[in-house]
């Protein structure tokens, strides 16, 4: 109870300063709209349609593209992390691949897809199939053997045992690689809205874009603020129950002192 | 609970097993061979690195020897199966399992059985192992002693003929050590199973084994066998056992004269 009342506090605390910043007069409203021209242009997007078709849009590709990068990023990363073949090739690849800033490949995904919802999923893809490799390598890297021993012994092999033992006991580790390749996923998909121009379906990402071009700080903000909080919901709604689950198991994060 | 008297009889012939690295070659077993009747209790004693463990994982099927053989009952033993399962050091209990699917993991992988038999089977042996109030705790939440208590119910559960412990109780408080002692002895004395116990405590090797095989490092080496032949249930603390114990040591620092208990 305490601890949300804090972070109700700092929030509002955070609002009244924008507010006060506002009011003192020093910037132009057309730089600086006040909280409530935001809230009113949230207010209009919402009741028009607007917001919930550029948000399903936007979501519908981040789902499809984060979908089909962990598809391949989980596999590849487990088999990294057992075959020298794999690490060797595929592990450098992807080591090299994921410094390169998703945005990148942008224009790479133009000219090969052109405009189009194929480039999207690209630029998605790309995003986040590196990091869920690495993240997942490295997680099944630190398993104990003494599992996996343990489990042979019972008559665990094959199938039986990729799926019973390694998966579920590099789970604390699968976890933190698609949270990371899930921001990853989103900050891709964001910089590809934001470019790739396209007539089949505004996101966020082409509203913050228009924001710009029409000088309409309060709709530049107001996306921003949207782009945030489905971060954060979707980080509660995708990842919390996950994590919850290892905590009780493992008996991890634990805050201590 | 007390149907397989006469299986689980393991024998070790000539078995030698050499661990290479870039460096160095180390000469684990040497020509090691060993007999254990079905329903004995034999524990293997020496000094850290003599290969005792290595013995284990060869019976085990985890490592495979480079020369020589180890029959189970008569069949030549190329690799794990779940008629000798093994109790680690650590209790090796799976973190993302609560107590009572760490049981049952095993006896998922018995083919023959219902869900309500498995489900039977285990809840049994959490009872012997005096689990039964665990059975939804999670790994993290048990104590050391009650982790291993759990492995050995894991290990239990399937049936297996043979029992193969590798230094279950060496990461134990004393206290708890010697009730498991207790636990151990009671349930070989209801279930006869074999079980081959390997361990550098002369007195649990003393306390829990028919007989007590000493081996010697670089190479390692079987040099010395004791029969034990104390009544049961033994105590860790009694005097008798403590003179065994001294005899078996004294013996010991003959080949391993570096070793001081």
């Amino acid at each position: 109870m305490r601890r949300s009342v804090v972070a109700t506090l700092f929030f509002v605390a955070l609002l009244a300063a924008w507010q006060a910043m506002v009011i003192s007069g020093r910037w132009s409203p057309v730089l600086l709209p006040e909280p409530a021209s935001v809230a009113a242009y949230l207010w209009g997007a919402a009741a028009d349609g607007s917001l919930f078709e550029a948000t399903s849009v936007t979501l519908r590709r981040l789902f499809v593209g984060y979908a089909i990068g962990v598809a391949i990023g989980l596999p590849l990363g487990l088999l990294s992390s057992t075959s020298y073949f794999v690490e060797d090739t595929v592990g450098v690849l992807a080591l090299g691949l994921q410094t390169l800033p998703s945005v990148c490949w942008i224009p790479l995904a133009l000219l090969w897809f052109g405009q189009s919802e194929g480039a999207m999923l690209f630029v998605v893809i790309m995003g986040t199939v590196w990091s869920v490799i690495i993240a997942t390598d490295a997680g099944a890297r630190t398993i104990p053997p003494v599992y996996a021993r343990a489990a042979r012994t019972m008559g665990s092999e094959g199938f039986h045992k990729w799926t019973r033992v390694i998966l579920p006991a590099s789970l604390p580790f699968l976890i933190s690689g698609m949270k990371q390749g899930w921001a990853f996923a989103w900050r891709s998909l964001m910089a590809a809205e934001i470019y790739v121009t396209i007539l089949t379906g505004f996101g966020l990402g082409h509203l913050l874009h228009y924001g710009r071009e029409l000088h309409a700080m309060d709709q530049v903000l107001g996306i921003m603020l949207v782009i945030v909080v489905i971060g954060l919901l979707a980080d509660k709604a995708l990842f919390a129950p996950w994590e919850r689950f290892l905590h009780r198991r493992w008996g991890t994060g634990v805050k201590s002192g | 609970m007390q149907h397989q008297a006469a299986r689980g009889k393991l024998v070790v012939e000539h078995v030698s097993k050499w661990f290479r690295t870039r460096e160095a070659a180390v000469h684990a077993l040497d020509d090691v061979s060993l007999r254990v009747q079905a329903g004995e209790f034999v524990c293997i004693v020496g000094p850290s690195g003599c290969g005792k463990s290595t013995l284990l994982d060869v019976m085990a099927g985890l490592t495979t020897p480079d020369s020589g053989q180890v029959l189970a009952d008569g069949q030549l033993v190329v690799g794990p199966g779940r008629h000798r399962l093994v109790m680690f050091q650590e209790a090796a209990l799976f973190p993302w399992l609560d107590v009572l699917g760490n049981v049952l993991f095993g006896l998922k992988l018995v083919a023959e059985l219902t869900r309500r038999q498995r489900l039977d089977t285990a809840r049994d042996y959490l009872r012997l192992v005096g689990l039964e109030r665990f059975a939804r705790a999670n790994v993290h939440q048990l104590s050391g002693g009650m982790k291993q208590r759990a492995a050995l119910a894991r290990a239990l559960a399937p049936d297996p003929r043979v029992l193969l412990m590798d230094e279950p109780f060496s990461a134990l408080d004393a206290l708890t050590r010697e009730q498991l002692y207790g636990d151990v002895q009671r349930i070989w004395a209801a279930r006869r199973q074999t079980i081959l116990l390997v361990t550098h405590n002369v007195r649990e090797a003393a306390c829990l084994g028919d007989r007590v095989i000493l081996m010697s490092h670089h190479p390692g080496r079987i040099r010395e066998e004791f029969p034990v032949t104390l009544s049961r249930p033994r105590s860790i603390n009694s005097l008798e056992l403590a003179s065994y114990a001294l005899e078996i040591t004294s013996a010991l620092k003959g080949y391993v004269p570096e070793v001081v208990e």
